[in-house]
């Protein structure tokens, strides 16, 4: 699974994206963001406030119980501040 | 609706011109053409502001642009639709985003810009950060946008 970081959510992670051989554990986009909080302190900051967290599956709008598969793109960034 | 409306998105690092962009939406049949401009003010939240940088999602960026303007034309009659945004460092008094529409008529025309600029606010994968006399931070999104779909 491919993972990409937007605007300071990619600052805090360090990475604007990595690969994840995805857990069985992990079924959904909310699985994900809890396993993805254990990777680093600077994953969990960026992805601590939930409701500032945007997802988006395949270049669409994700929630929290979209499910995912390992060939999935998912992206996480904060709220959009275009125009 | 979708089929008749010309819908033209590009997103670059490159300037446009307004007037140019207004041309291309004169076509037989328009009555009406409205536009927004947005340009970046030289102010900040709080100090000067030097220079703001956009950066964005840009497989995302372009399909969801689409989207956007496909839903406007699916609720109005229009003729064209033309979103230009750009992205990189811009310095104050730069162009940012031009959205133009044309229809038979006025009220289509203001109404779908408007409708565009709305949702391209809430739902375009764009991230401004500010670069002024005192630092660098990203800007947060105004709740005042999200309550602007309401309306519609």
């Amino acid at each position: 699974m491919r993972i990409r970081y937007f605007a300071w959510m990619r600052e805090h992670t360090g990475c604007s994206e990595e690969q994840l051989a995805l857990p069985a554990a992990v079924q959904t986009v909310s699985d994900l963001i809890d396993h993805l909080s254990s990777v680093s302190d600077g994953h969990a900051l960026a992805l601590k406030n939930r409701k500032t967290v945007r997802v988006a599956v395949n270049l669409t709008f994700a929630a929290p119980d979209t499910p995912l598969c390992d060939t999935d793109e998912v992206a996480f960034f904060p709220p959009v501040t275009g125009g | 609706m979708i089929a008749a409306c010309k819908i033209d998105i590009s997103v670059g690092e490159d300037d446009f011109d307004s007037a140019v962009e207004l041309e291309k939406l004169r076509s037989a049949g328009v009555g009406a053409i409205a536009s927004f401009t947005g340009i970046v003010r030289d102010e900040a939240t709080g100090p000067a502001l030097i220079a703001l940088t956009l950066e964005h999602y840009p497989e995302m960026t372009t399909s969801q642009l689409r989207k956007i303007a496909e839903q406007a034309a699916d609720r109005w009659q229009l003729g064209a639709v033309i979103i230009c945004h750009r992205v990189g460092r811009l310095l104050p008094e730069d162009n940012i985003v031009f959205v133009g529409t044309s229809s038979a008529h006025r009220k289509a025309a203001f109404d779908a810009c408007a409708f565009i600029m709305d949702y391209l606010k809430t739902e375009a994968p764009f991230w401004k950060k500010e670069e002024t006399t005192q630092g660098t931070r990203w800007i947060d999104a105004r709740i005042s946008d999200d309550e602007a779909l309401k309306k519609w």
